[in-house]
């Protein structure tokens, strides 16, 4: 006779490729909290995870896709939204999140990011940003802080950063939000928020880098960075973004700032074939 | 037309138009592109006949965005196409080799203008038949057809959708400006169903589906995005079950096999027409625009008593090598009129190799060659 | 029959190119031919110079372009300017009077028809083209009076195809009395 031990499978486990573990992130990375934001906000969002598809880039954060057990796309580096874009027009059915990091989103992939948001394409961004290039070793990049370090700016960083939040809102975004991965609740809230809600919901979450970046800039171990935004983070939902860009020294402003209605670019679609299916019928 | 939409009859259209109308024919329901020339006749009919077929249209930001774009929306289970010319062509590029490496069934008409760089927007070309076989990095095999007329552009689009599906692999359509810009009579017939080719379908469970198995043929099943599979892709190398493997021998397994189920498949794949070539001494090497005039070249020798022939190569991708190998034994020469500084003429002199002579005749685009220049070379090559 | 070439050639919203459809969709469908048609593109063709040329056979068409027109039709002075010369002597040249100015020692001298003038009359003068193409199926046989006839009647917006076709009669017998229907020569 043979017994079985039934072991409960966890939910939030249904939604991770255990086969997968353990994770490529460093020991203190902000990618894997904001990971199981994620997955805890899936699970509190009620949708069907078989119809959530998950794209990311590459990079650290481009390595999300394979780890969460949903239909998941690691495509090229920029180019998750038009991927994204795709998926979401050739199922509208579909709820498409983004996932992917600040360099690919902002630099390489910054044209599709302002064009995405444009149309408001029916789609959740999660933009990690650790202001730097993590895999190719911590490099500048968009988003990295005037005056910072890193191993393409060993003088200080002379490039003035996107403040992200701004750029999208200006964009077309209907929904914004910035939270960093201390903020672990309000992110996984905002995380759910936005995936339930239509069009272009884009939230930048702030995590720590400390193999790279934060060595560079006097934030060596995981818990400096996370200490640095207990210090400095100032919640203020409904500021606007033009006032939430970030400096070295500080405050992050995090929040809500967006939350806007406006027809994405299915529902401009669906005119478009109603008006062509109203041609064929004269 | 038809009750659902789809054109059916005998119509005077350009190439462009008749390939957008082959898409449509094919079961094509999403396009994504950029406005260039001179493939732009191809986005605007398909902005103009999606909507009215219940598919999408969708004119992306640039087209690194729209071979993106159709790629995603592949995953869909959507056939789904793009256009371009040579600078989208380049920017394409990339992606076309993620599309390689996931798999994707699509199609891509590159209409050719003259280069390099902008070149000559509104003027033919023939420059990008190597870019077309080598123009993604890494090791990968294509298929790259050849239209010679509007009423190719529209029958060989229902192949590349065909072809694509099939072997799940990005499928090219390598038309040029003379072909894309002429109209002339296209006759659109009904298709029917069993005539169009659909990517096979998972069929085992849910479970037990790993995305890269392949069956016998070399080819997996693929599944389509909500289904439940929840299945991963990665531009990665990778290994049946779809995730990253960064090894040499997961490499080595991925690489051949992404390349042998088209190189094992060839005589499914390829395709060429052969005029007089039985008796021929001098066979002309010709694809697309190019080979209407080598036709005539070739009629005319023929009346001037030389013993020549005509090869067009439907398929460039993968080459016709077996028949340019048997061919070599036959002919002293072949003649490759191509509208670039010389392309095809390479391969054709790989096959040949040495058993015959292989002449080029260059044109650098802007027009097409006079009859009378391949006459020439024909001539020369009997001497 | 031959290989037959035409050329039309004036400037933009003269109905340069949908004239060169109609002649071609004549040609392949209603005639039961072959034809090819190709225009300029680019820059050049956005409101200034605009050409289409239309190659018509029995058989399939290798060579696509017009290296040898049999006839044109030409409605600006440019267009006139531009291929005025290299024309085979047998080559038929249709102009419009009030677009163009010939070279009186041009022979044999272009055949005339003030189509513009005539649609303005009729109420519409966008109908020129259709007048003209009238016209060129009276006095040469490059394609069969009715089968451009039956082109120009599927080529034109729903609603106005008796206007079309009025249009087209009115060229056409101005046509039939300046004589004789002469063949095109071959390209």
């Amino acid at each position: 006779m043979t017994s079985t031990t039934k072991v409960e499978e966890r939910t939030l486990d249904s939604l991770l490729r255990l086969d997968r573990l353990p994770h490529i992130w460093c020991p203190g990375c902000g990618i894997g909290p904001a990971v199981g934001c994620f997955i805890r906000a899936v699970e509190d969002s009620g949708l069907n995870p078989d119809k959530i598809a998950l794209v990311s880039g590459i990079g650290c954060t481009g390595r999300v896709a394979g780890y969460v057990k949903l239909d998941s796309f690691h495509t090229t580096h920029g180019r998750a939204l038009p991927f994204a874009t795709g998926l979401n027009l050739g199922n509208p059915d579909l709820n498409v999140v983004v996932f992917s990091g600040d360099g690919d989103l902002l630099a390489i992939g910054g044209n599709h990011l302002i064009h995405a948001a444009r149309r408001n394409m029916d789609m959740t961004i999660i933009c990690l940003n650790n202001f730097n290039y993590g895999m190719t070793g911590g490099q500048m990049g968009p988003t990295t802080p005037l005056d910072a370090r890193s191993n393409t700016s060993p003088y200080g960083n002379i490039e003035y950063p996107f403040n992200v939040p701004y750029l999208v809102a200006a964009s077309g975004a209907t929904y914004v939000a910035r939270w960093t991965v201390l903020h672990a609740r309000q992110l996984e809230w905002s995380i759910a928020e936005a995936m339930i809600k239509p069009g272009f919901s884009f939230i930048e979450v702030l995590g720590p880098c400390p193999t790279l970046y934060g060595r560079m800039n006097k934030q060596p171990k995981g818990m400096d960075t996370m200490h640095h935004y207990q210090e400095k983070s100032v919640v203020k939902n409904g500021a606007d973004p033009k006032d939430v860009g970030i400096t070295a020294e500080g405050p992050i402003v995090v929040g809500k700032f967006v939350d806007i209605e406006r027809p994405t670019f299915w529902e401009q679609c669906k005119l478009v074939i109603d008006r062509a299916q109203a041609k064929k019928n004269e | 037309m038809s009750e659902n939409g789809v054109l059916c009859g005998t119509f005077f259209m350009n190439g462009d138009v008749a390939c957008a109308e082959g898409a449509i024919s094919a079961g094509c329901r999403f396009f994504a592109g950029y406005p260039i020339t001179p493939a732009t006749e191809v986005a605007e009919r398909m902005s103009e006949r999606l909507p009215y077929v219940g598919g999408v249209y969708v004119q992306m930001e640039d087209e690194i965005a729209s071979m993106n774009a159709v790629l995603g929306a592949s995953w869909t289970g959507r056939k789904a196409m793009t256009a371009t010319s040579g600078p989208g062509f380049s920017l394409m590029m990339e992606n076309l080799g993620l599309g390689v490496m996931l798999e994707t069934p699509c199609v891509l008409a590159n209409v050719q203008r003259a280069g390099p760089s902008t070149g000559l927007p509104t003027l033919v070309g023939q420059g990008d038949m190597m870019q077309a076989r080598w123009g993604s990095h890494g090791s990968y095999e294509i298929i790259a057809l050849v239209p010679s007329s509007p009423q190719e552009m529209f029958d060989l689009t229902i192949t590349a959708f065909n072809l694509s599906e099939r072997y799940r692999v990005p499928v090219l359509m390598m038309s040029d400006e003379a072909v894309g810009h002429m109209s002339e009579k296209v006759v659109i017939p009904q298709i029917a169903p069993e005539e169009l080719v659909n990517r096979r379908r998972p069929h085992g469970g849910q479970e037990q589906y790993l995305p890269y198995k392949p069956d016998e043929d070399l080819i997996p099943p693929m599944a389509i995005v909500g289904e439940g599979y929840r299945f991963h892709v990665t531009g990665l190398t990778h290994d049946e079950r779809g995730y990253p493997a960064m090894t040499a021998e997961a490499q080595d397994q991925l690489v051949r096999r992404l390349a042998d189920k088209i190189r094992l498949n060839k005589k499914d794949i390829i395709r060429y027409e052969e005029v007089e070539v039985e008796d021929a001494e001098v066979i002309v090497c010709a694809y697309g625009i190019s080979a209407r005039i080598a036709r005539l070249a070739v009629r005319q020798a023929r009346a001037e008593g030389m013993r020549a022939g005509l090869l067009q190569l439907i398929t460039v991708w993968p080459f016709a090598e077996d028949r340019i190998r048997e061919l070599a034994q036959q002919v002293k020469a072949f003649v490759v009129p191509e509208i670039n500084y010389g392309q095809i003429v390479l391969e054709v002199e790989r096959c040949a190799a040495g058993k015959a002579n292989t002449l080029l005749v260059a044109h650098m685009g802007g027009s097409v060659h006079d009859p009378q220049t391949i006459l020439q070379a024909i001539k020369e090559a009997v001497r | 029959m031959g290989i037959k070439e035409i050329r039309i050639a004036g400037f933009g919203g003269q109905g340069v190119v949908l004239s060169g459809q109609i002649v071609g969709q004549a040609a392949s469908i209603y005639d039961d031919g072959f034809s090819t048609l190709t225009q300029n593109y680019g820059p050049e063709a956005r409101g200034g110079s605009c050409t289409t040329e239309v190659v018509i056979s029995d058989e399939p068409i290798g060579y696509p372009y017009v290296q040898n027109p049999g006839v044109l039709i030409i409605l600006s002075q440019e267009a006139y300017d531009k291929y005025r010369n290299g024309l085979s002597s047998e080559a038929l040249m249709i102009i419009d009077p009030d677009m163009v100015k010939p070279d009186p020692s041009q022979t044999p001298a272009p055949l005339a028809i003030p189509a513009t003038r005539m649609a303005r009359e009729l109420g519409r003068v966008v109908v020129a083209n259709i007048i003209t193409l009238g016209f060129l199926v009276a006095v040469s046989d490059i394609v069969s009076p009715e089968a451009l006839k039956n082109s120009v009647l599927t080529s034109v917006p729903k609603g106005t195809e008796e206007f079309n076709a009025k249009a087209f009669e009115t060229g056409y017998s101005y046509g039939l009395e300046q004589g004789k229907r002469s063949e095109v020569p071959d390209g």
